[in-house]
């Protein structure tokens, strides 16, 4: 059908839906257009906009065979209380068919706080592990392969201390570094913009970040060196559109600065992964994901002119809505994460972690998270999601909201280069802003019935408050802190002052690579909080752009 | 003129996630509060401080990393302290059913947790503040 024909028939169409909705109305708060043809794509030009999978613009996915080769990397974030009890928690996982780990540490841990730090108190062992020095890396990963396993760091300020831990670890059990994989979430400029663990200001966080660029490519070549997150941007209320735009327009000032450095951009381009938030409404997410592709690679062929096509695709870990989940009527969260997790993989996902049913309550139980994997399982073995690459390609709705959204992006991240960049666009409050502006609308949207949340403003019931959540034991702080003292006691404390006075010097000379130092200072067991405060010392901290 | 209700947002302990306190206090402002937000990771005795300093007639926390039972008895005790007893203290956030008596058993008078309209937070300041 030609495309004057086709519009002649929709026209038809459309007046044939007048008479419908006089009679029949439609529902309230819809998107404006109901119904997608061919007309709304005639411009999308096959070759230069899709292409093939493996093939630029990777519209269509970054390998070409997708998940018929392999599927992708069940990564189930986990970490709580101490060492001990997360390493069973991985080896847990590992048994039930995980094929990688993804570490969540506290708070502390995460802000470069000991923890007999008086600022720890009541955050020990509370949102993820408590790691105070090599030590306890030691016992994190104990019986675990690190040749073997890929494991995935959620650390971004004090990732080098987090990453150099890992390394020393490897090396005591004889795997070396260059047989290590990996991911770092390395990302400062989304913590100061959505998610809120930095601790130094911009330039030396961004001089950390491309210094393990850099030490990475000579010398743990399989690490993912970054983790650029629009997760946590998403999770803070931004729209999909944003997510990506702001994440992107991050991934673009590391590499401005890493090239700044001195850095080529094949040389760390090809390690560089992002992390996408996987949320309600599918087939948005799906065009989100492939729109975010096509972005990327236009970005490295057309900005950076990359000449690898490894540095042009978009590799990218996902994670279901967090901030979707429900406290209502928390089983239906086990349908939601069944939908998020069907859009991740039919948007071509690298790896993935599903939330559990309780998270809006508490940590997951060993239950909930069983039943997480199992979704993912479900997905991948029975659903036929899998079998084919890129299965939406070619929906005139999905293909034409790829565009839209794409679009939306391009328009922002053209806003933030005017501003200055990323770094700029968040010193200004341009980000923070557009982002809490979104999530107030959601907000409002929900308390005025626009948007039906099922279980919270629609179709509510009596509950029983639930049974059975996970309690981290108040106990685990003054265990970990008597931990810290003993191992303190048994080290060579010469060797760790001597090491923090070396990490000093280094961190005053702007062209010294830290990464060494560090490494030899974890080596002798100096901890995470005498480490960052050497930092402090030198660099100072970040101070927050409050604004509402 | 009706004197306006001061509200101060605060997030105790060191989680960043603060679309919540955020959203909340917007909403407070658009109800006609005067709301002011310490942003992150703010100690009890910062919180207690800039209750006092900005003469507030309420102190509304938000935190989601678990930390509550141990800082929200503090900031209360704190503000307390400072001699601001009628000042209404609240919460908010991924805070489990059960840890909600203990809350209140120290000074908390109320905790809203996920899902709660923001209308409802504004009502139940309006009609448990102290001017």
């Amino acid at each position: 059908m030609s495309n004057e024909k086709i519009q002649a028939e929709l026209e038809k169409y459309e007046a044939s839906v007048e008479k419908a909705i006089a009679r029949f109305p439609e529902r309230e708060h819809l998107p404006e257009k109901r119904l997608y043809t061919p007309l709304d794509i005639k411009d999308t030009d096959y070759a230069d906009e899709l292409s093939f999978p493996g093939v630029y613009p990777y519209t269509r996915g970054v390998q070409p065979t997708m998940y018929r080769g392999r599927f992708w990397t069940m990564r189930m974030y986990a970490g709580f209380s101490t060492a001990e009890e997360s390493n069973k928690r991985y080896r847990m996982l590992i048994e039930n068919g995980a094929t990688g780990l993804s570490c969540a540490f506290d708070l502390p841990t995460q802000i470069g706080y000991d923890s007999t730090d008086p600022i720890a108190e009541g955050e020990v062992g509370k949102v993820g592990v408590a790691i105070d020095s090599l030590a306890d890396m030691e016992t994190l990963f104990d019986q675990i392969d690190l040749g073997k396993v890929s494991t995935s760091m959620t650390i971004n300020a004090p990732a080098s201390v987090l990453l150099a831990m890992y390394i020393a670890v490897a090396e005591k059990q004889g795997v070396p570094a260059d047989q290590l994989r990996g991911t770092i979430q390395n990302d400062i400029l989304k913590e100061y913009a959505a998610r809120g663990t930095y601790i130094f200001p911009p330039r030396p966080s961004m001089r950390l970040i491309t210094n393990i660029f850099e030490y990475c490519s000579k010398n743990v070549p399989k690490w993912n060196t970054i983790s650029i997150s629009g997760y946590h941007i998403r999770e803070a209320g931004s729209t999909a559109a944003q997510e990506i735009a702001f994440t992107i327009a991050d991934g673009i000032a590391y590499c401005e600065a890493a090239i700044k450095a001195g850095l080529k951009i094949d040389d760390f381009a090809g390690r560089l992964s992002f992390f996408w938030n996987a949320h309600n409404n599918v087939l948005e997410e799906v065009a989100k994901f492939r729109a975010s592709r096509r972005i990327w690679a236009k970005v490295m062929k057309e900005r950076f002119h990359a000449q690898n096509d490894k540095s042009m695709k978009l590799r990218f870990h996902t994670q279901t809505a967090g901030s979707m989940l429900t406290a209502q009527q928390p089983n239906n969260n086990i349908v939601r994460v069944a939908l998020q997790t069907a859009a991740a993989v039919m948007g071509g996902t690298q790896s993935l972690h599903t939330n559990s049913r309780d998270e809006a309550l508490a940590l997951p139980t060993q239950e909930s998270v069983t039943i997480a994997l199992r979704t993912q399982q479900i997905v991948a073995y029975e659903s036929g999601l899998a079998d084919v690459i890129d299965p939406l390609a070619g929906s005139y709705y999905v293909e034409a909201m790829t565009n839209k959204i794409e679009a939306e992006a391009w328009d922002y991240i053209k806003k933030i280069d005017d501003l200055g960049g990323a770094v700029a666009a968040i010193e200004k409050g341009y980000i923070q802003k557009e982002i809490q502006d979104s999530a107030y609308k959601w907000q409002m949207d929900v308390e005025s019935g626009a948007r039906t949340i099922v279980g919270v403003n629609k179709f509510q019931m009596e509950e029983e408050p639930p049974k059975g959540l996970l309690k981290v034991d108040e106990a685990v702080g003054e265990r970990q802190k008597a931990k810290v003292e003993a191992m303190k006691a048994k080290r060579d404390n010469e060797a760790v002052k001597a090491a923090l006075a070396d990490l000093k010097k280094a961190c005053q000379d702007e062209n010294e690579n830290l990464m060494p130092h560090i490494l030899a200072a974890v080596k002798t067991y100096a901890t995470l909080g005498e480490i960052c405060n050497v930092m402090r010392e030198v660099f100072g901290e970040y101070e927050a752009h409050v604004s509402l | 003129m009706e004197k306006k209700i001061r509200v101060l947002v605060a997030k105790p302990g060191l989680d960043g996630h603060d679309r919540g306190a955020k959203v909340v206090a917007r909403a407070l402002r658009d109800a006609g509060f005067e709301v002011i937000y310490t942003g992150l990771r703010q100690t009890p005795e910062q919180i207690a401080e800039a209750a006092l300093q900005e003469d507030v007639n309420v102190v509304a926390m938000s935190i989601l990393s678990g930390a509550h039972g141990h800082l929200f008895p503090k900031v209360v005790d704190l503000v307390r302290k400072n001699g601001m007893t009628d000042a209404l203290i609240i919460g908010g956030g991924v805070i489990p059913e059960g840890d909600i008596p203990a809350l209140k058993e120290a000074g908390v008078s109320a905790v809203f947790t996920p899902g709660t309209p923001t209308s409802e937070v504004v009502k139940y300041i309006n009609e448990n503040v102290k001017l």
